[in-house]
């Protein structure tokens, strides 16, 4: 099931936002990552730590900016490691998917045709189903850590890609430039790698850019779960779970984690949309589809 | 339309035939013996395999996938691993309380889509269609679960406006029938609001720029030369002709709608599917999660062959018998 194909709208001037939207994004994006990189420098110390009995539940001050947590660890210190997690499984489940994706979607658009069907009926399988019921089944058969949680994420991430991968290539097979390079004789597989792909790149950046805020969120509910990201390692998801036991007398504790969440999601999703119209301006309209 | 009808039913058919069978794979090729999660270890050689039996975990693994087939076409699925009773109990339980969610959820979205969508058309590039993206955006960016989580705080913690939790009051045993129902309604405003809330932002821009495109086209211009008012012209020339896609959207937005639910469910301990799914999780009941996974990839299945249905019944021109077959000019068409 597709939707049907969106009509360039009428040109008219870009709004405000959508231009800064790229700035924004970029400054989000690069400066969430650079926290997550520089963690141990910027919050030394180990985040899972337990603080002194006096410290527990402090409401946020100068000593402790964001306040402490129940065994008087101190939030921000946590917050910044807590980047560190949500950005790699982020970035690392998201690659997987594009790269399966990338292949999936290359075979089907290039290939014979009754891998094209077999493929996207695969692909429509996995795609017409509720994606969280999906990662939950494979996480609780096996049991759950970072690893199993970046690959659970890659697993079921991939059709998107794959579909946009599939209908891209299909347009740039029938160009002329393809035509020609076919003509000098190079195999399929030579086209593809050094003719098709480039032009692919457009597509597969948008898509993955777009789907790293995805990840972020899944990864942070399943640990919210207690099915994600264990302890000692922190986990803005986990941190919420935390702090839902105080959620009133120390609401820095569940506040706090999703402001960070948010800021860094709006982040990689304001960077997809804006480089969606900057890269490929004919579809502008629509999106946010998975 | 018949041959059609047949072919996307046949589709259907196989799609969840699939399912079943993925759900089943999936579950058993998993590392482990299923059995060693269910019982302790320091149970005897002999128990052991008494407890296989009446699993049915034993024989080979065809053999335990015929038989799950089997019983699964009596409408049999299995026994709780933790609540000493069918797994199909558990499932109508929590059928009428999720549906209930979802079916509310879904009603408040569709307003809101369309609403949003009328709005940043009709206010193309002006302040108020960038502030409707604006927060349309940041919900969608927004952790689902922590949004839930800061609702209950605010509106329930804070503002004693809502309970924070469950699906009735603990004593609403002694309700009569009207205050039972008011009491529901009081308990579903937050997570109906929030699952809501969610996730319009996907559908209603694609719903905005179908509206784009039916008021560029040149029968919206006669319609308006025509002197009919900017009003009639949005409602019934445009709109109506850009709610056509909207069918086949919102059927594809099903699943986000059921994993929301999920979501919304645990936090708000609403009594429904998605809790049931998270807490067999957690107490390792399989047969729960297999049964809980089925029915949701199920529904999402009818829902969209529905709504392909309901788009061939609502879009005169698809009944034309040369346009039917939708499956040779598919490759071309996406």
């Amino acid at each position: 099931m597709t939707l049907p194909e969106q009509k360039a709208t009428a040109g008219g001037p870009r709004p405000w936002w959508q231009r800064r939207g790229l700035c924004l994004g970029v400054a989000l994006t690069l400066g969430s990552a650079l926290i997550g990189l520089l963690a141990p420098v910027l919050a030394p110390g180990d985040p899972a730590a337990m603080g002194e009995l006096s410290d527990r539940l402090l409401a946020p001050s100068m000593a402790h900016p964001l306040g402490t947590d129940l065994l008087g660890r101190d939030v921000l210190v946590r917050l910044v490691h807590g980047a560190r997690t949500s950005l790699m499984v982020g970035w690392v489940s998201v690659l997987a998917a594009m790269i399966c994706g990338t292949a999936v979607g290359m075979a089907a658009g290039l290939g014979p045709r009754w891998l094209d069907r077999v493929l996207m009926s695969i692909t429509d399988l996995f795609m017409a189903f509720p994606r969280i019921f999906l990662i939950l089944l494979l996480v609780s058969v096996t049991s759950p850590s970072l690893v199993l949680i970046m690959v659970v994420l890659g697993v079921t991430g991939w059709m998107g890609v794959a579909r946009l991968v599939r209908a891209e290539s299909l347009s740039l097979r029938e160009r002329e430039y393809i035509m020609a390079v076919r003509g000098l004789g190079l195999t399929p597989l030579q086209v593809a790698r050094r003719h098709i792909l480039p032009g692919l790149w457009p597509t597969i950046i948008v898509a993955t850019s777009l789907r790293v805020g995805g990840a972020i969120l899944s990864e942070a509910f399943l640990s919210y779960l207690g099915l994600g990201v264990q302890e000692p390692m922190v986990s803005w998801g986990g941190m919420i779970q935390m702090g839902r036991a105080n959620l009133v007398d120390g609401w820095w504790l569940a506040t706090l984690p999703g402001v960070a969440l948010a800021i860094t999601v709006i982040g990689y999703n304001l960077l997809g949309e804006s480089l969606r119209e900057w890269l490929d301006p004919r579809r502008q309209a629509g999106g946010l589809d998975d | 339309m018949l041959p059609w009808l047949t072919s996307r039913l046949a589709q259907s058919l196989l799609l969840i035939f699939i399912l079943v069978s993925a759900v089943f794979f999936v579950v058993r090729l998993a590392p482990g013996d299923p059995l060693d999660q269910v019982v302790e270890e320091e149970l005897g050689p002999a128990d052991r395999e008494l407890m296989r039996q009446r699993l049915g975990l034993d024989g080979g693994l065809w053999q335990q996938y015929g038989r799950w087939l089997e019983a699964l076409a009596h409408g049999d699925m299995g026994h709780s691993l933790r609540q000493q009773r069918p797994v199909t109990e558990i499932l109508a339980e929590a059928l009428g309380p999720t549906l209930l969610l979802t079916l509310t959820a879904y009603s408040l979205q569709l307003i809101l889509v369309i609403a949003s969508a009328l709005v940043m058309s009709t206010r193309r590039g002006q302040p108020l269609d960038h502030a409707v993206q604006g927060i349309g955006l940041t919900f969608y960016s927004l952790p689902f679960f922590w949004l839930s989580l800061m609702f209950v705080l605010l509106f329930s913690r804070q503002l004693g406006w809502f309970p924070a939790g469950g699906w009735e009051s603990p004593d609403a045993a002694f309700y009569s029938l009207g205050e039972r129902w008011l009491d529901r309604l009081h308990h579903l405003v937050l997570p109906a609001t929030t699952l809501a809330l969610g996730a319009f932002m996907g559908p209603a821009r694609y719903l905005r720029a179908g509206l784009d495109d039916v008021l560029a086209q040149d029968y919206i211009l006669a319609a308006r030369a025509r002197g009919l008012s900017n009003r009639r012209v949005l409602w019934r020339h445009g709109l109506r002709n850009a709610l056509l896609p909207l069918i086949t959207l919102m059927g594809m937005w099903l699943p986000n709608l059921l994993g929301g639910a999920l979501v919304v469910e645990v936090v708000f301990g609403w009594p429904g599917m998605g809790r049931v799914t998270i807490e067999a999780i957690w107490a390792r009941d399989y047969p729960v999660v297999m049964a809980t996974t089925l029915l949701t990839g199920v529904a999402v299945v009818v829902g969209s062959t529905l709504a392909d249905l309901l788009y061939r019944w609502a879009d005169p021109r698809l009944r034309l018998p040369d346009m039917a077959d939708s499956e040779g000019s598919r490759r071309d068409a996406s």
